[in-house]
């Protein structure tokens, strides 16, 4: 293992890192007789549908269009007969419009190239590529599910220096993104060039942490093979959060993102290597973002239940679940995710969704709640915090309603990643609070923003009267 | 020795004096002209300073009734009329007396006929939970038992049941500021009149999903069936999004939706019971619910079954 001194500067924790299943090669998943497509998959406006009951779809046959700029296309993962367009609950057990369709053979919608040939040439057109991004409703794999024809596209007047491509994967037990690293390695090459053309010929840093030396190594190498320019593989020390977008940029290009900003005001753009196989096959292949890896595991799953699976977005998690030999009985919680950032599953009915990443059996010692105690005032949260905040303060900030306190302290700032909890030996739910505190900060500088707005605007209405 | 401390004692009278008289000067110059009134409206007030009238305190109140025209748009919840007739009667205002109001939980989700679906391990606060998920029960808009609005109540008016894991209002003590309706993320807790003797009818439930899904995840839900809503003479009734609401001004307590329910979502508190005409009433009523309650999902027709599908 190669000893990387690549990494942040701010923070950090060590979790174990309990890839498991990291040696099971990604199996493809068989169709059920129904999927439920939600139309809030990606950050943003909903979809719209634009098929009606009783329609034949076909799969990669667009079904919803965008419902702002800020939005999503999203396709029919199967072919089969549109049974209705309702709204069903989501996996935190919130109602989503959804639309049922019922699966009917596998037969795909026209122009999708389903070989495998590697298509290496790079088109040259950007804005049609761009387009092309779009229209196949690619999204951010990595956790946020941004509209990536929308990060790709920076505002005018900035310049992209460098597209990292996020192969981290900092979580623990997560081993999807290793999984396509080592399995569709040169299709995320191409794709990370297709990125590096639409930016504007900036370099390209793959980022990937040094316990993956086989990912390492095979990246390297298909680097080395297709000769595109200005790619280089980096590793990245053990640390967890290393994939979070600011911390990454911190590692890679020692440059840090004010509070507020977006990484381009760095010259950075951050995309998951998951989104850069999904650019390939969307540009190259001309298929639609309908499939992902996902993986299955847990502490209280034995190693041969554990599997990394293709799926199809809309299949139940219900589904899945039994297929890959249904719920092991010491599981406490299910969460679909990363142990650190990912939500619980309140509804196993609910569908994977296109950034679904995993389902996560874990057991009751690993994740019960400790009774909480008083804090000791230690700092090992501040100690742990990517983000330079101090949770203990912020944490008594929230508890005492001081809005004006929490944006002094940067409670807007926070990422959510948990460390602070991690750390805290007095088990204070302190990412809860913050993450809180986050909402009513984030409440009020929106407020405020809206109200500037509207003055500037009234101010101008006067102004040409 | 002593001329020393005669000429301190002096100097600090002499000092004194002058400066004392530079204030007198100052004070009369800049005098901030309040009016008396709001001291004396203040005196009168309860002096909870729970913030319900809309104001930031009893004296902020106070001043916004005094340079008020009239008394319409300042109303004091916790003082209620009492205290209203006072402050008008210092003001010489007049006053449109107000039905009090209560707090009233309108969600009949206890254990028994909630069932939990999953457990909530996380920080017990209805806020945190519901920036979350939809709770740990079937029912994504009832009440999630946490008690932020327990802790939000200054009078201590409500308190958590633990049998049923809801919150009760202590009618005596509750003084409808709202500060529960809006620590309340889910909209629970709604200020209703209080009525003639404590007397109400409302509908104690507040589930928009269609009748079945609303009914497998409570067994007392609205299933908006609308059979409430045809029985009244009164048009205190309407359905929408799938749950009835009762207007408390046009309602006039004959409680005919209440024996119409088929879930018992419609409660009617503190109505005397007349023991023989409960004895009259009751046996018509009671073997209703069941055949009542299969026709009231199939009225919902064509989603009903699609949605058990689902589920």
């Amino acid at each position: 293992m190669s000893n990387s001194k690549v990494t942040f500067r701010i923070g950090g924790v060590h979790p174990n890192d309990s890839k498991l299943a990291r040696n099971c090669a990604i199996e493809v998943l068989p169709l059920p007789q129904t999927v439920y497509i939600s139309m809030a998959q990606h950050l943003g406006a909903p979809a719209k549908p634009v098929v009606a009951v009783g329609d034949q779809v076909k799969v990669g046959q667009v079904i919803a269009e965008p419902g702002g700029f800020i939005s999503a296309f999203v396709h029919s993962s199967v072919s089969g007969t549109v049974k209705s367009i309702a709204p069903r609950k989501d996996i935190a057990g919130n109602m989503v419009p959804h639309i049922e369709i019922a699966v009917e053979g596998d037969e795909w919608a026209e122009g999708i190239d389903l070989s495998d040939t590697l298509v290496t040439a790079i088109p040259s057109d950007r804005a049609a590529v761009l387009e092309k991004i779009k229209a196949c409703g690619v999204v951010g794999l990595g956790g946020a599910t941004f509209p990536t024809h929308v990060k790709l596209n920076p505002a005018p007047g900035s310049k992209a220096e460098c597209l990292i491509l996020n192969g981290a994967e900092c979580e623990p037990y997560l081993t999807s993104d290793f999984r396509i690293l080592l399995e569709r390695t040169k299709e995320i090459v191409v794709g990370a060039a297709i990125m590096q053309m639409v930016l504007g010929g900036c370099r390209c840093v793959i980022g990937i942490e040094e316990i993956k030396p086989e990912a390492i190594e095979a990246m390297t190498a298909a680097v080395a093979e297709l000769g595109y320019k200005d790619i280089e593989v980096l590793s990245l020390k053990k640390r967890y959060p290393q994939g979070g977008e600011k911390q990454l940029i911190d590692a890679v290009m020692r440059r840090q993102v004010k509070s507020g900003g977006l990484p381009i005001s760095v010259g950075a753009v951050v995309q998951n290597v998951a989104t850069s196989l999904a650019v390939y096959e969307a540009v190259q292949k001309n298929k639609p973002l309908i499939t992902n890896t996902m993986t299955i595991t847990g502490d209280c799953l034995p190693v041969e239940r554990q599997h990394n699976y293709l799926f199809r977005i809309g299949m139940p998690l219900s589904y899945i679940a039994e297929y890959a030999g249904g719920i092991p009985e010491a599981a406490a919680k299910l969460i679909s995710g990363g142990p650190m950032m990912g939500r619980a599953i309140a509804n196993l009915d609910a569908t994977t969704v296109k950034g679904s990443s995993s389902i996560l059996y874990l057991s009751e010692a690993a994740t019960k709640r400790k009774p909480e105690s008083a804090c000791i005032r230690c700092g090992r949260c501040a100690d742990a915090c990517p983000m330079g905040l101090e949770p203990f303060l912020l944490n008594r900030l929230y508890k005492a309603g001081d809005i004006e306190g929490l944006e002094a302290g940067s409670a807007q700032d926070c990422i959510a990643c948990g460390c602070c909890l991690y750390s805290c030996p007095a088990n204070i739910p302190l990412l809860d609070n913050v993450n809180q505190a986050k909402g009513q900060v984030m409440g009020v500088i929106r407020a405020r923003a809206a109200a500037a707005k509207a003055a500037a605007e009234a101010a101008k209405a006067a102004e040409n009267k | 020795m002593t001329t020393t401390i005669i000429w301190t004692i002096g100097i600090l009278a002499g000092l004194g004096l002058l400066l004392s008289l530079v204030l007198f000067f100052v004070a009369k110059k800049f005098k901030v002209e309040e009016d008396p009134r709001i001291d004396e409206v203040e005196k009168v007030m309860p002096g909870a300073n729970c913030g319900g009238c809309g104001f930031a305190g009893c004296r902020a109140f106070a001043d916004a009734a005094v340079k008020a025209p009239n008394l319409d748009g300042n109303f004091c919840p916790v003082g209620g009329n009492d205290v209203m007739k006072k402050v008008a009667a210092i003001l010489g205002y007049e006053i449109k007396e107000k039905a009090p109001m209560v707090a009233v939980v309108r969600c009949n989700g206890t254990c028994e006929n909630r069932p939990r679906t999953n457990v909530w391990d996380g920080v017990q606060s209805c806020r945190v939970k519901a920036s979350l998920y939809s709770g740990d029960t079937g029912c994504s808009f009832g009440c999630l038992g946490c008690g932020d609005c327990v802790a939000a109540c200054q009078f201590g008016a409500i308190t958590m049941n633990p049998e049923t894991g809801l919150p009760e209002v202590d009618e005596s003590k509750c003084s409808a500021c709202g500060a529960c309706a809006k620590a309340c993320p889910k909209g629970v807790i709604e200020l209703r009149n209080k009525g003639p003797r404590g007397m109400r009818v409302y509908v104690s439930c507040i589930n928009k999903d269609k009748g079945a899904v609303a009914r497998k995840a409570c067994k007392a839900a609205c299933i908006g069936c609308g059979k409430c809503a045809k029985v009244c003479t009164h048009e205190a009734i309407t359905v929408e999004n799938n749950v009835a609401y009762i207007d408390f001004t046009k309602c006039k307590l004959c409680k005919k939706c209440v024996l119409e329910c088929p879930t018992g979502a419609i409660h009617a508190v503190n109505f005397p019971a007349p023991k023989p005409k409960t004895e009259t009433v009751s046996p018509a009523p009671a073997p209703k619910p069941a055949p009542a309650a299969a026709p009231a999902p199939a009225a919902q027709a064509a989603p009903a079954p699609e949605t058990k599908k689902e589920a």
